[in-house]
């Protein structure tokens, strides 16, 4: 069948932000069927809520929404765009969820739109545990025993069919969210209670377990004439009870027989036509006893997943591709295999080498949070390596990790203690025993898993082997080099050189090329934006006519996928392999400032080798970071910073401590990634935090003055060592103290003066210049009400917020900067005029809309790290909200960060003694909009004194009923609590905890309050109406923010 | 693992370096052919279909799981030698089912020599561009003019009957399972264990007889089919059983695999000719024109038959025909990596053949549905 032409109009619905089980992967295949749709005639229909996607990128589709991807605003969209069909198995379980929604509610039938890819019923099928396993089992697959519960008592009467342990499972969850194990009756009430809550439809299956047997993974691909090939295996290192996405992989599998494998084969056939996908790819898991030869199927996604972008990373068979192309009509046999372009893709890939791929994990982020890996998944990130032998690839994937904190071991006892629990550096560990000479039976004992990867690593921990050979670089080719290979796509390998034959396959051609160096894992603080950034670049460096080359080892991302850039290096970011490709690339130069820290960090190295790096300047970069030398830059420029120090050791602290004044904003220098930032108000204060974290003995500790109850700003500009141009300038919703990453922004700023961002303005331009960057520039300000304006800090780089920026003016501001790093200046951009109005903003889209960014938080999955939002950033995705004015703007990005807000209610105040007057104001707010408003005695108070009516409630010292178990009563509906300092297990962490746990809004700063109160005021008007980024941007609205101005 | 020092070396100088494994011996010529199937090793080296050839593995870690005898394709080892990246010994796979035996032991034993840390993806690259061809493992202390002329006294794969040294000197009979199945004499140039299993499990009794076997002989007990199994060599150096086959045809039905398909379609006249690396492998998307589904399919085979009007490729996804000697024949299963013949059906006589591997063995179970087909067939013609 070719293409169907009784469709037209295609609405594909995006994954949203990034959050732990869903991250960038949904960007790269969201991208790729975008494209392949378009490219097939289609008209493209996008709703996505997160901005810092390429998918979102405008030149991707017709009509692009960055809307909340929920039932109504989508529904609004179809309204208006009357789309013939609906491609939901491409945007994660949240689009899956979403269509589900639509069809049941009648929507999809009122409007006429027909789901393609996998219909209703097969959805169901795949996605409801229960029907899932009336499916295979009538296949005549075998699946866990297990029993349905929508209760506690449910669990216990099933203990005796299924027996202990058990895995509990909530229906309609992603990543697992919301699971766990069940070892001992007394587990049974907590585990099986939350697996409860995080069910949308509040059930969950109790399954036999299965813990220790093999874990694998096949993702397979059927097309409409039912033909059905199986692109790649994956076998988990970590056996069965620990989450696929938590898990060391190694694809293809190992360790089965070719008789074991094509059973795993065919029994995957089976249930993608049990299920019934009609075309497109899914995902089936696997549990295998190796020893009995017993297979259980574990689950299938009847959907692209992170494992499909890992498939087709590791294969080079472009699965979210091909499945697009399937769902409009076209069979696998009439699709060209891009690779070989020789060759159909109805095929399986052959695979000559061995990819690994390995989590990242955040734990040191959430303090308190169990830390153990479970069939929940944790981890925020991964890498990939790939190498010609499972050792060379698993010490590549080691060095690909960018670990922040080293393991530490203890002796050969609590070694084998330790690695009998799953935990984020089991490897490590692991392998630090088998160089103590652990026997590998006892080791496999403990951890179940398989002797075959033991007794390899073994070797690798004894044996140089990775570098034993000359480093040589190898085609990934989806063949095992039976056909040419096209597409240009490496890996490096060390081989044996051979006399009479060239190893080296790379073709490099004679353009010039440029060579990008991408991100890495992706992780808090660092995630999907700089890929986003770093895409742009590449496609800048390409329409300048240079060869584009990428390096990352990033397996979810869009940069990753072999057509973006010229050559695409899947390589660890470390100096000695990025100057292997150098060595053979020979680059004009290498662009650092695109993927965040990671490549910054590569900078200086690369210099000293003579690799040409272009933009900013090694010493820029330095005068930036270097306090000392970015403090006296400051100075001569005549702008404020806070008052700070550098204190070697403790002693020295505790001394400079009065002199920089207090509140100090304390880091240890040791501490990587911004962590253990905290503010202290004392020097008992200080004393304590000096205790807890640890110092080393004269390492440096910075102290900075914390400036209190002040404004912060971010902004992006771009420069090219003498004009500047101002993209945007954003005000944070929660005051300075709350990481810029964690706090909403919004552009244009909504309550800042013409006179300070003005001066805003001026300042930015000033260090620009200082700091004589080219290219990007970010730079946050502190504004103090009495104090006025002071600098935080200024990266000569791509900023987390380039991509919001982006689509709020709609300019892409990483490919202007790309271009004056390529050498153009900013007037050679034309960039447009900026009027008087929008200069005296900071407003650079003009237009009257109104643009806020919300960070999305990850507490719901580290039960028991506290949800207090502070100066460590601890956000894994955004999510942008886009109104005609700021409380609708705030009230969509609030909605589409998934915490609703009530529209009335009960709203729950505590706050501290400072914010008391503050509180007063909220509270009125919050009652003339009809809340109910009950609070702790004190708060109580201080509200009751303003006339405003206000019940005292217990807190949780002064005995039952008390503030959570209101909570947990369901009774309450928002929280407003601010931190009373950082008493850990303190009143407010119960609350927040319990909030958490039961999905109510829970605001920890008056500002953030204030902002939810007019939203919900704004919501009252009816609900919002959606806006494209293209008729947003159409027209003469699109405004520059700075001409450029001459120093 | 030993370090000694070994090398690969081929016809046209092309030379690999790497470590020796398996049986010590000084040398091990023939011609080279690499398989990119990604399990199944031990299969691969007992399937006397590469009799007479040395096996390059592009998967890089061969032996993970060991030796087991359920996975044996015949009764011994048919490969000269095993080429590999990364050899995996794992003597200590125990827990696992099957394994019997770690993979080197295994082949020290039945005296195979083998090679690893070779890069073995320059090598294919190399076989790839340049065609399969003659070559050898040789002991580093070889020198390369012995090794040279060791290889240039081997003698070329074309025109060569390599069916006489795997084919059983005596007949032999299996029952199949359960009662009243048809009887199948099988011409045994080299047959897979798989296949006979395949065809007994359907309840087939299948008689084995020598590839020298006369018609008369092969009528004795009036089977209700002839099948001809797959089998190492060059189908053009069998004349012998072509001529035997003619005399069969029309007279019974007669099916064929591999090596078989290749004889029964010079049985009826058609043309077979050498691929330039042959297909060896699990993945090749094969299209069932009955059917019209793609089939991943198993493959091993050097050879191939002419299409009509002597063309090396088909151009549409049709069933074309042939006019033989026996009357019409019609392509039935197509290769959609090069677009070669893989199966074909007589049409006004009984017979059917295909030229991949159905049985699997090792590789994808797609095609095992074709037994049913075959045999269905074969009952009613009964
Ligand atoms: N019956 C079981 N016994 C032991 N572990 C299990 C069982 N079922 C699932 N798991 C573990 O839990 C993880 C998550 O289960 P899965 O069904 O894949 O949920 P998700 O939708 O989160 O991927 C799996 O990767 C596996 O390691
Ligand atoms: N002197 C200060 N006063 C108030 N808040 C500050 C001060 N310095 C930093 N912060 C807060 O801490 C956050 C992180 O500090 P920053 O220097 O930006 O570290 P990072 O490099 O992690 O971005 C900022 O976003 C801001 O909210
Ligand atoms: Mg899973
Ligand atoms: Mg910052």
């Amino acid at each position: 069948m070719p293409r169907r032409d009784d469709i037209h109009k295609i609405l594909v619905i995006g994954s949203g932000p990034i959050v732990i089980g869903q991250a960038a992967e949904f960007d790269y295949s969201g991208t790729q069927a975008c494209r392949v749709l378009a490219e097939e005639g289609f008209e493209v229909v996008l709703v996505n809520s997160n901005p810092a996607t390429i998918m979102t990128d405008p030149e991707l589709a017709t009509a692009t929404y960055v809307e909340p991807l929920l039932p109504g605003p989508v529904t609004q969209v179809i309204e208006r765009e009357r789309p013939d069909a609906l491609l939901a198995t491409l945007g994660g379980q949240t689009a899956l969820n979403l269509a589900k929604a639509l069809y049941e509610d009648g929507t999809l039938e009122r409007l006429d739109v027909e789901l393609i890819g996998a219909d209703y019923d097969a959805i169901q099928r795949a996605e409801d545990r229960d029907l899932f396993r009336q499916t295979m089992t009538g296949a005549g697959l075998r699946v866990p025993r297990s029993a349905i519960a929508v209760s506690i008592a449910d669990a216990e009467a099933a203990i005796d069919e299924i027996g202990l342990p058990f895995i509990v499972r909530p229906a309609f969850t992603l990543g697992g969210s919301g699971g766990g194990v069940v070892r001992d009756a007394t587990e049974l009430a907590t585990v099986v209670g939350r697996g409860l809550r995080a069910s949308p439809i509040g059930q969950v299956l109790l399954e036999e377990s299965v813990l220790g047997w093999g874990e694998f993974e096949l993702e397979v691909m059927r097309d409409h004439s039912d033909n059905v090939v199986i692109v790649c295996s994956i076998e988990n290192l970590d056996p069965m009870g620990v989450h696929t996405g938590d898990s060391v992989c190694v694809a293809p599998q190992q360790t089965l027989t070719d008789k074991q494998y094509q059973l795993l084969r065919d029994q995957a056939i089976t249930a993608i036509r049990a299920v019934g996908v009609e075309t497109g790819g899914s995902n089936v898991q696997f549990a295998v006893n190796r020893a009995t030869d017993e297979i259980v199927v574990i689950e299938m996604n009847p959907r692209v997943s992170r494992s499909s972008a890992l498939a087709s990373k590791a294969t080079g068979f472009p699965i979210a591709k091909i499945a697009a192309r399937l769902a409009v009509g076209y069979t696998l046999q009439e699709i060209p295999n891009d690779i070989t372009k020789a060759t159909p893709a109805s095929f399986e890939p052959a695979i000559d080498y061995c990819v690994v791929k390995w989590p990242r994990f955040a734990f040191e982020k959430f303090p308190g949070a169990e830390a153990g890996l479970t069939t929940h998944m944790k981890s925020v990130g991964e890498i990939m390596a790939i190498g010609r032998t499972f050792k060379q690839a698993f010490a590549k994937a080691v060095r690909s990790r960018e670990l922040d904190t080293e393991p530490t071991f203890g002796s050969d006892g609590e070694l084998l203690e330790a690695i009998a629990v799953p935990g984020a550096d089991r490897f490590d560990l692991l392998l630090e025993g088998l160089r103590r000479g652990l026997p590998v039976d006892e080791v496999q004992r403990r951890t179940d898993i398989d002797p075959w990867f033991l007794r390899q690593l073994q070797e690798l921990v004894f044996e140089e082997e990775t570098t034993t050979g000359e480093r040589t670089f190898k085609s990934v080719d989806t063949c095992a080099a039976e056909f040419a290979a096209r597409t240009p796509y490496y890996y490096s390998s060390w081989e044996r050189p051979t006399r009479t034959h060239p190893a080296n396959e790379v073709e490099r051609g004679d353009r010039p090329s440029v060579v990008i160096l991408g991100s890495g894992p992706n992780r808090i603080g660092q995630g999907i934006e700089f890929d986003y950034c770093c895409v742009h670049a590449v496609q800048t460096v390409r329409e300048s006519g240079r060869d584009a080359v990428m390096i990352n080892c990033n397996p979810e991302t869009v940069s990753t996928d072999y057509d973006t850039s010229d050559r695409l290096y899947f390589e660890p970011l470390t100096l000695e392999d990025v100057l292997a490709v150098c060595e053979i690339e020979q680059p004009e130069g290498v662009v650092v400032q695109f993927g965040g820290q990671t490549p910054l960090k590569l900078a200086a190295g690369l210099d000293e080798a003579g690799v040409p790096i272009l933009g900013t300047s090694i010493d820029a970069i330095d005068l930036a970071e270097d306090r000392a030398r970015f403090g006296a830059l400051l100075d001569e420029l005549g702008y404020t910073a806070p008052p700070y120090a550098t204190a070697r050791g403790p002693e020295e602290a505790l001394a400079c401590a009065d002199q920089v004044g207090f509140p100090l904003l304390v880091r240890p220098s040791y501490v990587l990634g911004g962590r253990a930032m905290e503010i202290v108000y004392s020097v008992d204060g200080l004393r304590d935090y000096l205790e807890r974290v640890g110092t080393k003995p004269d390492a440096a500790i910075f102290l900075d003055r914390f400036l209190e109850d002040s404004i912060e700003v971010d902004v992006d500009a771009i420069c090219d060592g003498t004009d500047v141009w101002v993209a945007g300038v954003m005000q944070h919703v929660e005051e300075a103290g709350i990481h810029s990453g964690d706090s909403a922004c919004v552009l244009p700023p909504h309550t800042l003066g013409i006179e300070i961002i003005e001066q805003i303005r001026e300042q930015t331009i000033g260090i620009a210049h200082a700091l004589g960057v080219v290219g990007l520039l970010n730079v946050q300000f502190a504004i103090h009400g009495e104090q006025g304006l002071h600098v935080i800090e200024a990266n000569p780089r791509a900023s987390r917020t380039v991509p919001f920026v982006s689509k709020a003016i709609g300019l892409p501001l990483a490919k202007l900067a790309c271009r004056v790093v390529l050498g153009e200046t900013l007037a050679d951009l034309d960039l447009p005029e900026v009027t008087e109005r929008d200069g005296a903003t900071g407003w650079s889209a003009g237009g009257g809309h109104v643009c806020v960014k919300e960070a999305v938080l990850p507490f719901n999955r580290f039960m028991g790290a506290d949800s207090l939002l502070g100066p460590e950033m601890r956000s894994t995705g955004e999510v942008m909200g886009i109104a005609r004015d700021f409380p609708t703007a705030f009230a969509k990005a609030q909605a589409a960060a998934g915490a609703m807000l009530p529209d009335t209610g009960t709203a729950f105040i505590t706050v501290a003694n400072s914010d008391k007057a503050a509180a007063t104001g909220l509270a009125a707010l919050l009652d003339e909009l009809g809340f109910r408003i009950i609070a702790t005695r004190g708060t109580a108070q201080a509200i009751r004194r303003q006339g405003i009516p206000a019940e005292a409630i217990n807190k949780i010292g002064e005995g039952s009923p008390h503030v959570v178990d209101w909570i947990e009563r369901g009774d309450v509906d928002i929280v407003i609590n601010t931190p009373v300092g950082t008493g850990a297990r303190s009143d407010g962490y119960e609350i927040r905890t319990a909030a958490i746990a039961h999905g109510i809004p829970c605001i920890t700063t008056i500002s953030g309050g204030i902002a939810a109160a007019r939203a919900i005021s704004a919501a009252r008007r009816g609900a919002p109406e959606v806006l494209s980024l293209q008729e947003v941007h159409s027209g003469g609205e699109r405004l520059g923010a700075g001409t450029p101005v001459a120093p | 693992m030993n370090d000694r020092p070994a090398y690969v070396l081929l016809e046209d100088g092309a030379r690999f370096d790497g470590i020796a494994c398996g049986a010590a011996a000084d040398a091990a010529v023939g011609e080279i052919v690499f398989t990119t199937s990604m399990s199944g090793y031990q299969e691969a080296m007992t399937d006397p279909s590469y009799a007479g050839q040395l096996i390059a593995f592009t998967f890089p870690m061969v032996g993970n799981y060991g030796v087991s005898a359920e996975a044996m394709e015949s009764d011994r080892i048919h490969a000269r030698a095993a080429i590999m990246r990364a050899a995996v010994d794992s003597e200590d796979a125990g827990g696992r089912g099957r394994f019997e035996r770690g993979w080197l032991g295994w082949l020290g034993d039945c005296g195979v020599p083998a090679i690893t840390d070779v890069d073995t993806r320059a090598l294919v690259r190399h076989i790839r561009d340049r065609g399969a061809m003659k070559g050898g493992v040789f002991d580093g202390a070889v020198d390369e003019a012995q090794a040279r002329s060791l290889i240039d006294a081997e003698p070329d794969m074309t025109g060569r009957d390599l069916a006489r040294e795997v084919t059983p000197r005596e007949p032999v009979i299996l029952g199949g399972s359960g009662e009243g199945g048809p009887r199948i004499a099988m011409i045994d140039t080299g047959v897979k264990l798989s296949i006979v299993q395949n065809l007994r499990s359907r309840g087939a009794t299948v008689e084995l007889h020598p590839c020298t076997a006369s018609p008369g002989e092969l009528r004795a007990n009036d089977p209700d089919a002839v099948f001809l199994a797959n089998g190492p060599g060059d189908p053009g150096a069998l004349d012998y059983i072509v001529e035997t086959v003619r005399e069969l045809i029309g007279g019974v039905p007669v099916y064929g695999i591999c090596l078989g398909h290749q004889l029964l379609c010079r049985a009826v006249g058609l043309e077979t000719y050498k691929l330039p690396f042959g297909h060896h492998g699990a993945n090749h998307p094969v299209k069932d024109l009955v059917s019209g589904r793609v089939e991943i399919t198993s493959q091993n085979h050097g050879f191939a038959v002419l299409g009509p009007g002597g063309s090396k490729t088909i151009d549409g996804d049709d069933a074309v025909r042939w006019e033989t000697d026996f009357g019409a024949a019609e392509l039935t299963h197509l290769n959609l990596y090069d677009r070669t013949v893989e199966g074909l059906a007589l049409r006004d006589v009984q017979g059917a053949t295909v030229q991949y591997h159905p049985e699997a063995g090792p590789g994808p179970h797609d095609s095992l549905h074709l037994f049913d087909r075959f045999v269905e067939e074969i009952r009613e013609a009964a």
